[in-house]
């Protein structure tokens, strides 16, 4: 798979680069965290983003998108993943336009997607129930009486759920928990009756709900793909998140990671720059050679999705549990080798560190993708 | 049809008429063939194919065609290997010269030299080995205390080398010299090539872990060295040195990454040796985890391995992602062999006794062997050091 970015591209990653650094550097998301803000994201920032056509990048041309490709949203998450930029981008786009570009009906594309490219409506995917990360335990019910269909249940850490317009709901209509059959996949309004979302408060700054449905009631057009079958869709969205979130990762590693080697250059102890210290050098060292690995592995899943290849879910896996790991290292490391500046708020180092913590677990942790992997290749 | 579509089916048609099946078996060790006064060719197959390949240069691909090299162009080169690992044929020629002296000679050799020596690696007639290390200059191999003096019309080499690989096996042998004691470290050595078969020259092999001895310790006493034998200037030889072992760590991470991939495939081996639950997993959760945490790891090495070539491709310069290569391949290459042993347990504890079978004994004996990737060319530790020095700009 071509892993090298082509000349649009590369403008592409260096307009984002240019422009996050501009509207919406570290600082920015550090005022977010400190007022609470209610939408936990920059709503000016999103409007700017979706005028330069950031929300549209991955989406069909024939609904107004641009249909630029994976590679290219791959280098504006990383650039979002340097600036640690809040924006609605992965859950309302990668996530919530996969599930209804693969799975939706022509009605509901035709309603959606020119909304979406003009940033007029947000998605977020309600999956997760438990602490961690397994579609297939999925137990929110969807109970199904002729044409009358009803969700009850929670959902837990639904990225940008408080804030979405409409929600994209991973339901069991049959079958028990562990099973891949009987899930369905529904969507519904944020405002629906029934629905009670609670913001959770994120240690990154950023914002998941919890959302409960207590007996909510819906039409069989709001089903998104056939009913029992949406593992069928929803594994694909799953890997392209997977595979976002781990470059929006990589942005931040690189990020995390050039700031404590600039540091090392920089503080002196015993007279000397700390950075000629050899204990610190070979763990430095070792962490460039770490990330040289994830980019590879990114760039090859990104391009995977582009060529629509058979084995994305095992480039998935494989990326996200890479840098999932990278990350956890990479932004320890930064922590212990900035001293005792390392844990004060002050620095963004530890924005970081807690951003590390949180993305892991969005689409699954290490141990979640190696288990899936090796399920893939049957051992 | 571009030129190199043509060249590619042109290359693939060759293969198929040229290449005997038997070799386009994957490879064992016994059967490479090694270049030399005194090479041998384990089948009729092997020498013809190995004359066949000779002949077209295709011994050294991208070498220039006047001294009998492929003259094929990097796209061509790359071509060729591809369409040689699809039809899985053996390499016709091993050698050191080929890999790294070669290389070097072509860019700091007279034309002379280039002429004298060049066609005879490429046709496996002489066989080299490299003479760098010496019992105290290892990893400060710039220490190197070999002393050749200047006596007007020859140069006398006294001192010894050390893991000189093959030694006992080679015609001839490329130096580092302290031609000048007095100058600062690297500004007083030479590049020196001898042949073994000169007077005073002399090797006692070195027994290995792995119970092979494929090293020596070479000695040299009062050896004559013609001046015609000086490569690049005198007193300028680390230049040379330097450029040599850039092919020689490139050769170290294509072994590494070949390594990496060369063993049955661990999955069934994990499987066959471990168990399986009712589900198909292997049996012990943490096993099965490590398994998956090579295959990911390897995998990368190798995506970063094809992304590093793809650059080069388009002509984006690349200069950092290959210093990482050899220490991350061969790193991987030894948590493998790990891996391996944890997974055949007391099957994987002999390569004497005929109670194991050949891919267990083969598998042990690799785990020793590889132990080596990790220290010739550079150990891991001088690697990360240049990594942190020249990539990252680390000071001091
Ligand atoms: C398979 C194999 C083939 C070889 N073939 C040849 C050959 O054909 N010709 C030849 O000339 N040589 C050859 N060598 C020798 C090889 O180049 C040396 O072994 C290598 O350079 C290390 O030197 P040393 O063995 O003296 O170890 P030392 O340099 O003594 O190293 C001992 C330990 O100290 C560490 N160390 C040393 N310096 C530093 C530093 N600055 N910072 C941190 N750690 C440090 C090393 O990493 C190592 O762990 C071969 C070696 C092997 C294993």
């Amino acid at each position: 798979m071509n892993m090298i970015l082509n000349e649009e591209q590369r403008l592409l990653k260096e307009t984002a680069h240019g422009f996050l650094q501009s509207h919406a550097p570290v600082a920015a998301m550090r005022k977010l965290r400190d007022d609470r803000d209610t939408l936990g994201y920059s709503a000016e920032l999103w409007r700017q983003l979706v005028e330069l056509g950031i929300a549209s990048i991955v989406l069909p041309e024939e609904y107004g998108g641009l249909d630029f490709g994976f590679l290219g949203l791959g280098a504006v998450l990383e650039e979002m993943g340097r600036n640690l930029t809040a924006s609605p981008l992965f859950s309302s786009v990668v996530l919530g336009a996969s599930a209804l570009e693969l799975g939706g009906s022509e009605q509901q594309r035709q309603e959606i997607f020119p909304q979406l490219v003009e940033g007029k409506l947000s998605l977020a995917l309600a999956i997760d129930e438990q602490q961690h990360h397994q579609p297939l335990a999925t137990a929110v019910k969807l109970q199904i009486e002729g044409d009358a269909l009803r969700i009850t249940g929670s959902k837990v850490f639904v990225q940008d759920g408080h804030s979405a317009d409409k929600l994209l709901v991973v339901t069991r209509s049959s079958g028990k928990p562990g099973d891949r059959q009987g899930i369905s996949l529904v969507l519904v309004d944020r405002e629906t009756a029934g629905i009670e979302v609670t913001r959770t408060h994120m240690m990154d700054g950023r914002n998941a709900a919890k959302i409960t449905f207590n007996d909510v009631e819906i039409t069989p057009e709001q089903l998104v793909g056939p009913i029992n079958q949406g593992m069928d869709i929803l594994q694909p969205v799953l890997d392209r998140g997977a595979i976002c979130m781990a470059a929006e990762m990589l942005g931040g590693i690189q990020e995390v990671f050039d700031r404590t080697i600039e540091y090392l250059k920089e503080r002196e102890q015993f007279d000397v720059k700390i950075g000629s210290f050899q204990a610190l050098q070979h763990r430095a060292a070792i962490m460039y050679c770490k990330i040289e690995q994830c980019r590879s592995a990114v760039l090859d899943a990104l391009a995977a999705l582009d060529n629509h290849s058979t084995d994305v879910s095992l480039k998935a896996s494989q990326a996200k549990a890479l840098v999932n790991d990278c990350y956890i290292l990479v932004s320890n490391e930064a922590v212990q080798m900035h001293g005792g500046m390392g844990i004060t708020d002050e620095l963004d180092i530890g924005l970081y560190l807690k951003r590390a913590r949180v993305s892991v677990q969005i689409m699954g942790d290490s141990l979640y993708h190696r288990d899936r992997y090796a399920s893939l290749l049957g051992y | 049809m571009s030129t190199l579509e043509q060249f590619r089916q042109q290359t693939r048609a060759w293969l198929e008429a040229n290449c005997p099946d038997s070799q386009r078996q994957p490879i064992v060790k016994e059967e490479q063939i090694w270049g030399g006064r005194r090479r041998t060719f384990p089948s009729a197959d092997a020498k013809l194919w190995f004359e066949r390949m000779r002949d077209r240069g295709w011994t050294a691909p991208e070498w220039p065609s006047e001294y009998g090299g492929g003259g094929l162009n990097p796209e061509q080169a790359q071509i060729l290997q591809e369409e040689m690992q699809a039809l899985g044929c053996r390499p016709p020629l091993y050698e050191i010269g080929l890999w790294m002296f070669g290389p070097a000679l072509l860019k700091f050799g007279t034309e002379a030299q280039k002429a004298e020596h060049i066609p005879k690696i490429v046709r496996g007639e002489i066989r080299w080995s490299q003479g760098y290390s010496e019992p105290a200059a290892g990893s400060d191999l710039a220490g190197l205390k070999t002393r050749a003096e200047d006596k007007g019309d020859h140069f006398l080499v006294n001192g010894t080398k050390i893991w000189t690989t093959q030694a006992d096996k080679a015609d001839w042998i490329f130096c580092l010299v302290r031609t000048d004691p007095n100058a600062p470290k690297q500004e007083g050595i030479s590049f020196l090539l001898i042949d073994m078969e000169t007077r005073g020259v002399s090797t006692s092999p070195i027994q290995l872990i792995s119970g092979e001895s494929e090293f020596c310790q070479t000695f040299f006493d009062d050896v004559v060295v013609p001046k015609e034998n000086l490569v690049g200037e005198f007193n300028q030889g680390w230049t040379v040195a330097k450029e040599l072992l850039k092919h020689e760590r490139k050769l170290m991470s294509i072994m590494g990454a070949m390594a990496e991939r060369e063993e049955e495939d661990l999955r069934h081996l994990a499987k066959r040796y471990i168990g399986v639950d009712e589900q198909g997993k292997i049996r012990d959760p943490i096993l099965r985890d490590r398994v998956t945490r090579h295959l990911m790891q390897s995998g990368a090495d190798a995506l970063t391995n094809k992304r590093l070539y793809q650059l080069l491709e388009q002509g984006q310069a690349e200069p950092n992602l290959p210093l990482i290569m050899k220490y991350v391949s061969t790193t991987e290459v030894q948590r493998k062999d790990e891996l391996l042993l944890a997974i055949l347990g007391n099957r994987g504890l002999s390569w004497h006794d005929d109670e194991f079978s050949d891919g267990e004994k083969r598998t042990v004996q690799n785990w020793a062997y590889n132990k080596a990737h990790t220290i010739a060319g550079g150990t891991s530790e001088i690697q990360l050091n240049i990594i942190a020095k020249r990539v990252l700009q680390l000071p001091g």
